[in-house]
């Protein structure tokens, strides 16, 4: 009884915290679902692939490999750099997910951007606990990927409502978990350093590929200002 | 592709994205402290992160074409806004978001 009440409070804690995904992920999710059945696939195609590689813009860019010719190391090398903003998402979390056990396994498997977003930037309140509650926010964010990819692959081009610009609900909620962190913090030099580095690349590299040098290049200057930039972190704390 | 071809590239697909988010974790956790370079790193990275999130967002907006990045502008600057005076999260991310639909919908 004890285990079943700390679960839900975790739950209960972790909730709120997903809804601008749950209007995200439903909406991206339909899109998506909506997207693999225009494209010819039936609907258990976007949910399974929701559920085994749960990372949306490789998912768009799968629908693409499975209609074209069959070429397993190009692909494999694509998906490897589509995802590779992950490897950071690690390193930053390697401290908040010590020692949680088997839920460690789930929540690596589920780190997301936007999951990673939430579990790395919530405070968890008091008498909840943290690992039930990253375990829930990740639970929930899949669930909500994964039940409306199947949804828009079952409903198909049945859907007209004008949601036109309702996937900046995404953009918003960066913004907003940026300036929680810029907001906390008294040196922003990271943060200038992961605004300045994307921007450049961006302009240098185009929409498509710039995300990796864009990670070289943060790693490089954290490296390389490690001396004025680590007295200013919080020591111990990731955020 | 066949079937198994198919599967076969889904499962590439997905053993990629957990190659890259297991990694760390596999390299770095278990019995050894973690090196203080790499503490170091998770304790940078975030605030650089989000930032890289937010331009990852807006990759697709032209400067010089269309609406020239005006509806993201404002919605941005309304969201920010709606954050500094309440600071309270669903708040400001559902007032950017409506701002940004009227945006694009009627205005632009």
């Amino acid at each position: 009884m004890e285990s079943l009440s700390v679960r839900r409070k975790a739950l209960a804690a972790a909730f709120p915290q997903t809804i601008p995904i749950l209007t995200g992920f439903g909406f991206l999710g339909l899109t998506y679902g909506v997207y693999m059945n225009l494209s010819g696939f039936p609907f258990w195609y976007p949910m399974l692939m929701a559920l085994v590689i749960f990372g949306g813009s490789l998912e768009f860019v799968a629908v693409e490999l499975l209609l074209s010719p069959f070429a397993p190391v190009t692909y494999f090398c694509m998906g490897l750099m589509i995802q590779a903003r992950h490897l950071f998402y690690g390193i930053a979390m390697l401290d908040k997910y010590k020692g949680l056990g088997w839920k460690k396994l789930y929540l690596i498997f589920g780190l997301c951007d936007e999951t990673f977003s939430i579990n790395c930037s919530a405070t968890v309140p008091q008498g909840v606990d943290a690992g039930w509650f990253y375990f829930f926010v990740t639970l929930l964010d899949q669930s909500y990927w994964v039940i409306s990819a199947a949804l828009g692959g079952l409903l198909g081009n049945l859907l007209t409502f004008n949601t036109q610009g309702l996937d900046f609900v995404m953009t918003a909620m960066f913004v907003v978990i940026l300036l929680e962190q810029l907001l906390k913090e008294d040196r922003h030099y990271t943060a200038l350093i992961g605004g300045g580095a994307s921007l450049l690349c961006l302009l240098l590299f185009g929409p498509d590929s710039f995300l990796i040098p864009t990670m070289v290049c943060v790693l490089g200057l954290l490296t390389l200002l490690r001396g004025p930039i680590e007295p200013t972190l919080k020591g111990g704390e990731t955020a | 592709m066949t079937l198994s071809q198919q599967t076969f590239t889904v499962g590439l697909c997905a053993l990629a994205t957990m190659l890259t988010r297991f990694l760390p974790f596999l390299l770095f956790s278990g019995k050894k402290p973690t090196p203080r370079y790499v503490a170091y790193l998770g304790s940078a990275l975030p605030a650089a992160i989000f930032a890289m999130l937010v331009v990852y967002c807006l990759r697709n907006v032209s400067l010089f074409t269309g609406s020239h990045g005006l509806p993201e502008a404002i919605a941005i600057a309304l969201t920010a806004g709606l954050h500094l005076w309440k600071r309270q999260m669903l708040l400001s991310i559902a007032g950017g978001t409506v701002c940004y639909m009227l945006l694009i919908q009627l205005v632009f």
